[in-house]
């Protein structure tokens, strides 16, 4: 039996991960609307709040008070279920994830990791394949045709995807000789893992956006695509749900990127969390600047590039990689 | 502390698999199943095989039960009426009455039994040493090689099989 | 209670939920409901490889299981692109009617 410090240091990293993650999927809100008008030339949300800041709550609230409606013939279980499910493992990957190094606090010595699980890269790919459940039940449970088939189109997205980004990920695994994800950032003292896996790190980052169902591969929930597909019948606080579950993901994959291949917290001079916390801002941003650039996939075209394009070239990438560090 | 773990996970896996054979809307019992495949993960958890633990939530949960969900969403089955209402009750009762004896037989065989077996040179300290996953890759590549190779054409079997079954003609 | 789990109690709950299984095949009618006590079936295999492999000192249960998971995965793949063809055919899942067989 541990002793009751483990558990009182265990619930502390949780709580402040847990509100930390809270607090930035609202402001990611915020953030996105912000860098997406400076892209297009104007101001963005100004008026709530110094520079729109109190914009999220304002959000929140409005949310918050907005007609709760579950359609008569819906499945009422797991309707109401549903958005819970497409958070939950979003916020549970970040159990894994490192921000930085040990530190000494009260006389004990603390990882600045939940839980340094020795298989930490397949616990991630595990709970990822977990979102899809989300979003199959909730547009199954709409009972509504079109939810049905946008949540059934998004589904085979996600699956098709993750399998890419699986295969992307086996390079790193490779090179770092380790599933812990503590380990893999430790591997990357001397290069960067973007450096050595570069074909790697770019098959992530698209299957990643496919993943999270972001532009340019939004089509099953896009609102002027297929009735906005898989939440059509969702309002309030349960629609609130849903984008708090993209945003988290987002997230949740751009805190992977960093880890996988930017090198985690590493990095000179600057405490190890502030660099975590500015390389996510960086793949973060890069999303958004995907967002606001790119113009949307067909259906049939984003599977047959998951499918005829990603596939073989991470297949490669496992072959290239697996010929250099057996002939190193 | 074991049991502590143990008896929740167990009594979980044991009332999911019920209510898999006994809801009547196949979505509740698809995610039954999905129930009683994250307590059998927990379990094999608890008798460290982190690995397979892991593996049994992405290629179960996470995979065999979606494909599941979606041939049951697209093909809309309906509700059953349960086996109590139906006209073949004795047939019922007689599969009930020989499965229970058959579990208070196995019950009692195994209650006092002590596991024969030659002892294997992998135990729990090694394997922590030398890490579960690494020991398992080392395995699959050596000494179970040609099944590996088997199990990659089964599955290419598999993919071929099913897209050629589900066309349309 | 104290001390670790015996490998009985494994075994135990491996027969109950084989037994489960067992029962899910023979009193259900729907096609999708029988496969899925079959996966059951199969899990509760696996757990009894598992706890043999945990308490005989083996690597073999663990090698196992992942051949049967991945045989599992085949089966299923196959099993529900057969059941999709015959509810073309038949409008139904209900085995009781798949009987254009019988003399």
């Amino acid at each position: 039996m541990p002793e009751p410090a483990f558990f009182v240091v265990m619930l502390a990293k949780i709580a402040v991960v847990f509100g930390l993650m809270l607090l930035s999927v609202a402001y990611l809100t915020w953030l996105e609307r912000k860098i997406i008008s400076d892209f297009q030339v104007r101001l963005g949300p100004m008026r709530v709040g110094p520079h729109g800041l109190l914009q999220p709550i304002a959000d929140g609230i409005k949310l918050m008070f907005k007609e709760d409606i579950i359609p008569q013939a819906a499945d009422r279980t797991i309707y109401v279920l549903a958005p819970t499910l497409a958070l939950i493992p979003a916020f549970i990957s970040f159990a894994v994830i490192p921000f930085g190094d040990r530190v000494r606090l009260f006389g004990q010595s603390i990882d600045m990791v939940i839980s340094d699980v020795n298989i930490g890269l397949l616990y991630v790919f595990g709970v990822a394949s977990l979102g899809v459940y989300g979003i199959v039940l909730g547009g199954w449970a709409s009972n509504n045709k079109y939810a049905l088939l946008g949540g059934l189109r998004s589904a085979a997205q996600m699956i098709s995807y993750e399998l890419s980004m699986g295969l992307s990920v086996v390079g790193v695994l490779m090179l770092s000789e380790s599933l812990s994800l503590v380990r893999i950032v430790g591997a990357q003292s001397q290069t960067w893992f973007i450096l050595l896996q570069p074909i790697g790190f770019l098959i992530f980052l698209i299957c990643a956006i496919a993943e999270t169902n972001r532009a340019p591969f939004d089509l099953p929930e896009a609102e002027t695509e297929l009735v906005a597909g898989f939440h059509v019948e969702y309002s309030s606080m349960k629609f609130a749900m849903y984008f708090m579950a993209e945003y988290a993901n987002m997230i949740t994959v751009a805190a992977l990127a960093t880890t996988l291949f930017l090198g985690g917290w590493r990095g000179p001079f600057l405490p190890p969390v502030v660099w975590f916390l500015a390389k996510l801002y960086l793949v973060i941003f890069l999303f958004i600047w995907i967002r606001a650039t790119l113009p949307r996939f067909r259906y049939d075209q984003l599977m047959r590039f998951g499918w005829k394009v990603l596939l073989p070239l991470a297949l490669a990438n496992i072959v290239i990689t697996a010929a250099f560090v057996a002939l190193r | 502390m074991e049991w502590l773990l143990f008896v929740p996970l167990a009594m979980l896996a044991l009332a999911t698999a019920a209510l898999v054979i006994l809801l009547r809307n196949p979505i509740y019992c698809a995610l039954a199943l999905v129930g009683t495949f994250f307590a059998l993960s927990g379990l094999y958890l608890l008798l460290q095989a982190e690995f397979v633990a892991v593996v049994q939530v992405i290629i179960y949960a996470g995979a065999i039960m979606v494909l599941f969900l979606f041939v049951i969403m697209l093909l809309d089955v309906g509700h059953e009426p349960p086996p109590w209402l139906r006209q073949d009750r004795p047939r019922l009762l007689l599969g009930l009455g020989l499965v229970a004896l058959l579990v208070l037989e196995l019950a009692v065989a195994f209650g006092s039994w002590i596991a024969p077996g030659i002892r294997g040179p992998y135990t729990s300290d090694y394997v922590n040493a030398v890490g579960n996953t690494q020991l398992i890759g080392r395995l699959l590549f050596t000494e179970f090689l040609i099944p590996f190779e088997i199990t990659s054409i089964i599955l290419l079997i598999a993919i071929v099989g099913a897209m050629v079954l589900a066309r349309r003609q | 209670m104290t001390g670790t789990v015996p490998l009985n109690a494994y075994l135990i709950l491996s027969a109950a939920l084989f037994a489960i299984g067992v029962i899910g095949v023979v009193i259900r009618r729907n096609a999708l409901i029988i496969f899925m006590s079959i996966e059951l079936m199969l899990n509760a295999v696996n757990l009894t490889f598992i706890a043999f492999s945990k308490f005989l000192g083996s690597m073999d249960g663990q090698i196992i299981v992942f051949f049967v998971m991945a045989v599992a995965a085949a089966e299923v793949a196959l099993g529900l692109a057969i059941i999709i063809a015959l509810y073309r055919n038949k409008e139904s899942v209900n085995v009781d009617e798949i009987n254009l067989l019988r003399g």
